[in-house]
């Protein structure tokens, strides 16, 4: 039944997932000398010759933090893109190390909560068997750049940006100048017009875009970010011609890493910097740098450009006509598939092929959480339906990035059984929630079961489908690793004397029109906030006009209304 | 102090001035930034203690002077002076002897070294082996830098064994 066996060409007998970055023996023996490296540090901290505050920075670089109840183990998924193999060996590590499952994160990574310090080296080692690691998934340096969940399939797209990303990820690796910086440092890059990477909350935005003459080059964002002083990136330049982008980002680097506070936690992170200084004079000082680099040796040559362009060649898609009446048919004979066909999948540019997004957001479960067995059974799926490759999406999803429309159904027949079939994709159960008080060492008050009780609560999906997009996101604290800021909804916890409370913003996007939210009034206790959240979005079904969604009904009354139904339901 | 260079410890010629001491009569001074212009004088071995807040502007009018640029780390997770470094080298094309004192770990020795800083000051005492172990382990990078290195390709490079 294999699309690939069946219908490839002999030459792609060899295609093992075209659009992963394969590793060469450079890389591997790169990461057999970090392997090495870690193991001797974690020695060193185990005989008492580091101290923690020593330790500390280092474990970080290797993505191992230290948790409420045990270290966690943060694994890069560079730019959210992986092969049905090293979905196994996360399944694997989740099963040899951990409690026999991981979390996917916001940032496209994954997460193993219950790992020993002892184990943490040989974890590791058991990654980089499938080319993969934990560098820079935490600490202050570069962290994993991600993009757009869809990139080299989505139909809107004008520049694959997964090219750039591993550009950005080899460049920043171990980066001599920059592993040290004020705080950590996160890129997102897209290279289609609609934003599904959140440029604007990143401390770099990248949108990779085509002149008139089709040459690539970049506009780029800079200074955004969340946490208590939540800013939205400025557009620093609209044009950063292909062969300057390892310079320009060298010179934002540097002048950030010289000037940026380091006197306090709070005050580091590059928005600080270019809201303390002014955007004008940022842009002026990064352009002085940018005019002063050696541009000859940092310049992007475009043999480079395409040797890595070559590890995402377009898998072999058959030549299939579009088969939108088949699908129509599927659809119009099952409503619970063409719930699912509605909300799960996004158009691909491949004529007869699909974009299928896995919902690891079950009713009732823990937002991003995946067991060790549905890793398996995804990793054979996508063997089967997608040449073998996985996305990690930015709202903690899974997507099967090239799928035939005329095997969909059967696809979404086998994921039934799975538990992976919920058709809630950008659907108010479609949470985005941080850990919380359940693991995080930070936290003020709990995220997760917020998250499920809101679910549980429109547990009836017709009516989830009623009020259609709306994104809910839950921090448990002013760290804000939900990003609840750029929630429709958003549902900060916070401590009060002791008790959980919860702060609502309204019309929050981290889209093309990203804008922070607005508060509603004051916090809700636990108890309350999953009805304060049903006074909400019962006052959007009331006052939306129709075929409205609820973030523009939002920007039409603003919060008037939903201040006061929440105030007459007090 | 021990002075490791090329991972091995060696004599350190420089005398530390303080800022109410006067300049020695023939040994090598190194000075603050605040004493710099005083201290400049034909035939004089010069080198100017640069603190963490410093940028490469702030001595790049004196460079054709000084023999040694000294950079400070006032903790570990401090990384200004990897930006520093790099810039005396690669904007002011300093080819003097760049050193890093104060808290540095061994496992920052390589990305010192990348940065175009050529010796490192440790603490008494400091045993010497770690910072050997350090050089050692990686031999390959993904980013040019200021030190010499083999490209392989644009962003890959073999780093030589020091
Ligand atoms: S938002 Fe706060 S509670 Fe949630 S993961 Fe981040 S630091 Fe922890």
């Amino acid at each position: 039944m294999d699309t690939i066996e069946r219908h490839a060409p002999a030459s792609a007998s060899m295609y093992k997932g075209a659009g992963i970055y394969r590793y060469d023996d450079f890389d591997r023996e790169f990461l057999r000398e970090r392997v090495a490296e870690f193991r001797a540090q974690v020695a060193r901290r185990l005989a008492g010759e580091l101290t923690e505050d020593e330790f500390k920075p280092l474990r970080l670089m290797n993505g191992l933090y230290l948790q409420l109840h045990a270290y966690m183990l943060r694994c890069a998924i560079p730019y959210g893109v992986m092969s049905a193999d090293q979905l196994r060996q996360f399944a694997h590590v989740a099963r040899t190390f951990d409690r026999g499952y991981g979390h996917f994160t916001t940032r496209q990574n994954i997460q193993f909560n219950w790992i020993a310090l002892e184990d943490a080296p040989d974890a590791i080692a058991a990654l980089a068997e499938a080319d993969l690691h934990a560098i820079q998934t935490s600490g202050n340096c570069i962290r994993n750049v991600t993009t757009d969940e869809f990139a080299g399939a989505a139909a809107d797209e004008t520049v694959d940006p997964r090219v750039y990303a591993e550009i950005i990820r080899q460049w920043s690796t171990l980066h001599p100048e920059f592993s040290f910086l004020p705080r950590k440092f996160k890129i997102a890059i897209t290279g289609a017009p609609g934003d599904r990477a959140a440029l604007q909350i990143h401390d770099i935005g990248l949108t990779a875009k085509r002149d008139a003459q089709g040459r690539i080059g970049f506009e780029v964002w800079v200074g955004g970010g969340l946490g208590r002083t939540p800013i939205l990136g400025f557009r620093i330049r609209d044009w950063v011609p292909e062969d300057a982008l390892i310079a320009y980002l060298e010179a934002i680097l540097r002048t950030y890493n010289a000037l940026g506070g380091r006197e306090n936690i709070h005050k580091a992170r590059i928005k600080i910097l270019v809201r303390d200084v002014g955007q004008a004079r940022f842009a002026e000082l990064v352009e002085q740098e940018f005019a002063t680099l050696p541009r000859e040796k940092f310049r992007l040559d475009p043999a480079i450009v395409a040797a890595i362009e070559a590890h995402f060649t377009p898998p072999p898609f058959a030549a299939v006509p579009d088969a939108a009446a088949a699908l129509a048919g599927a659809v119009a004979a099952d409503a619970e598939f063409a719930a699912w066909v509605g909300r799960n999948t996004h158009a691909h540019r491949e004529p007869g092929y699909i974009c299928a997004v896995i919902s690891l957001k079950p009713i009732g479960g823990v937002p991003g959480d995946c067991t060790a067995a549905q890793m398996d059974a995804i990793a054979n799926l996508a063997e089967q339906f997608s040449f073998g490759e996985i996305r990690v999406s930015h709202v903690q999803n899974l997507v099967l990035p090239h799928v035939r429309q005329d095997r969909l159904h059967a696809l979404w027949q086998a994921l039934r059984p799975l538990g992976l079939a919920t058709a809630n994709v950008g659907l108010l159960s479609d949470i985005i929630a941080c850990p919380g008080l359940d693991y995080c060492s930070l936290a003020s008050a709990r995220a997760i079961p917020v998250a499920q009780r809101i679910a549980e609560r429109f547990a009836d999906l017709r009516t989830q489908h009623d009020i259609g997009t709306v994104f809910i996101n839950i921090s448990g604290c002013i760290n804000a690793c939900a990003h609840h800021h750029v929630g429709h909804i958003g549902i900060l916890g916070v401590d009060k004397k002791g008790e959980e409370f919860y702060q609502i913003t309204l019309g929050g996007s981290a889209s093309n029109d990203a804008a922070l939210g607005d508060i509603v009034g004051p916090a809700y206790a636990y108890d309350d906030v999953v009805d304060a959240v049903e006074t909400i979005l019962r006052t959007y079904l009331a006052v939306r006009s129709p075929g409205e969604a609820f973030i523009e009904t939002y920007r039409r009354t603003g919060l008037a209304p939903f201040r006061e139904a929440l105030h007459a339901a007090a | 102090m021990p002075l490791l260079d090329g991972g091995h410890v060696v004599e350190d010629p420089w005398v530390l001035v303080p800022d109410d001491a006067p300049f020695p009569a023939d040994a090598p001074a190194l000075v603050t930034l605040k004493r710099l212009p005083e201290a400049r004088r034909p035939g004089r071995r010069l080198g100017v203690l640069l603190g963490p807040a410093s940028r490469a502007e702030d001595v790049a009018a004196a460079l054709p002077d000084l023999s040694l640029i000294a950079v400070e780390f006032p903790k570990f997770r401090d990384g200004r002076g990897f930006s520093l470094a790099r810039t005396l080298r690669e904007r002011h094309g300093f080819t003097g002897e760049i050193r890093a004192v104060g808290h540095i770990l061994p496992d920052q020795y390589r990305f010192l070294l990348r940065c175009g800083v050529s010796t490192v000051a440790l603490p008494e005492g400091a045993d010497p082996a770690p910072w050997q172990a350090a050089l050692g382990r990686f031999g390959v990078a993904y980013q040019p830098a200021a030190a010499e290195e083999a490209p392989l390709d644009h962003l890959r490079r073999r780093l030589a064994a020091p």
